[in-house]
């Protein structure tokens, strides 16, 4: 899926705008979030099949430490990935070789997660979750989980 | 036949009752005309759609919004079975429409942010899990009539 240049501008300012601390921004925005619960907290319980990958944890609940730093690991991928949008293939290459090797994720969780994430970004920024602004996360989403998830 | 427990129907009926459908059905509609453009095939007859400011404003998509949500409505008073009480509409979107029933889904899940936006933090994992059950019953049964 090609990202257009108006694509990539549009969520570079949203994601700017949504994040108080430019260097830090997956755990502020996971800390800003946090009463709305999560988006990978959320899939979980909305979408019980995603627990199977995580069957290691004794603890899938939202307070437990290892879904709370999962959680924080994957908005931390998607921020890395917001300032590496112009070149996602090769900024995504060691996340993908980890998902298609090792962890052999159902690329299908990953457009559940991504439906996740949309929704709590709606949750948290009604307003500024514009249909435009909505297009263009939807499409720069599946493009980090496409490349995260096929092996190169 | 589909189960549902009380709490269940509650929260779809609570979440409906405090809706505007004025609202919320264009709103659905408009978001998904934007973010999955191939919908827009489906409304050649509705006038100027070139843009995203233009499906805002057309007054054709703004009706059209408010009668799905009405659509639904229907689902939501006959929960216990909704795969009869959709059985001529299913007929209606496929023999005359020509929609692909793919397309329900999107529709559901920008639905879905649209109402998650309104409620906000109301809008938890619980309650999300059952709107969304509820959307995949009413999505199956527009689909069940398709040969």
């Amino acid at each position: 899926m090609n990202l257009t240049a108006k694509d990539k501008n549009t969520v570079r300012t949203f994601w700017a705008k949504i994040s108080t601390n430019a260097e830090d921004i997956g755990t502020d925005f996971c800390l800003k979030i946090k009463s709305f619960f999560p988006p990978f907290f959320r899939m979980l319980v909305v979408y019980p099949q995603t627990k199977t990958y995580f069957s290691h944890w004794k603890d899938p609940s939202p307070s437990s430490a290892p879904v709370k730093k999962h959680g924080a690991t994957v908005m931390a991928g998607v921020a890395d990935a917001v300032a590496k949008i112009d070149d996602l293939r090769a900024g995504l290459l060691s996340l993908s070789e980890l998902h298609a090797f090792t962890l052999r994720v159902d690329p299908a969780n990953f457009k559940v997660l991504s439906h996740n994430i949309l929704v709590v970004l709606a949750i948290s920024f009604p307003n500024d979750f514009t249909p435009e602004v909505h297009v263009a996360m939807d499409k720069f989403l599946s493009a980090v989980f496409h490349l995260s998830l096929m092996s190169t | 036949m589909v189960a549902w427990s009380d709490q269940e129907r509650s929260i779809i009926t609570s979440i409906f009752s405090n809706l505007d459908y004025n609202d919320v059905g264009p709103k659905a509609l408009i978001r998904c005309l934007i973010v999955y453009p191939w919908t827009q095939r489906y409304f050649a007859s509705f006038g100027n759609l070139y843009n995203a400011d233009a499906i805002k404003t057309n007054p054709n998509i703004q009706a059209h919004g408010t009668k799905i949500l009405h659509g639904l409505d229907r689902a939501v008073k006959n929960m216990d079975d909704i795969k009869t009480t959709y059985a001529e509409l299913s007929v209606l979107h496929s023999e005359k429409l020509h929609v692909d029933p793919d397309n329900f889904k999107l529709l559901a899940d920008c639905l879905t942010i649209v109402i998650a936006a309104k409620m906000g933090s109301g809008f938890t994992p619980e309650i999300q899990e059952t709107f969304q059950k509820f959307l995949a019953v009413v999505v199956s049964a527009l689909g069940k009539q398709y040969h």
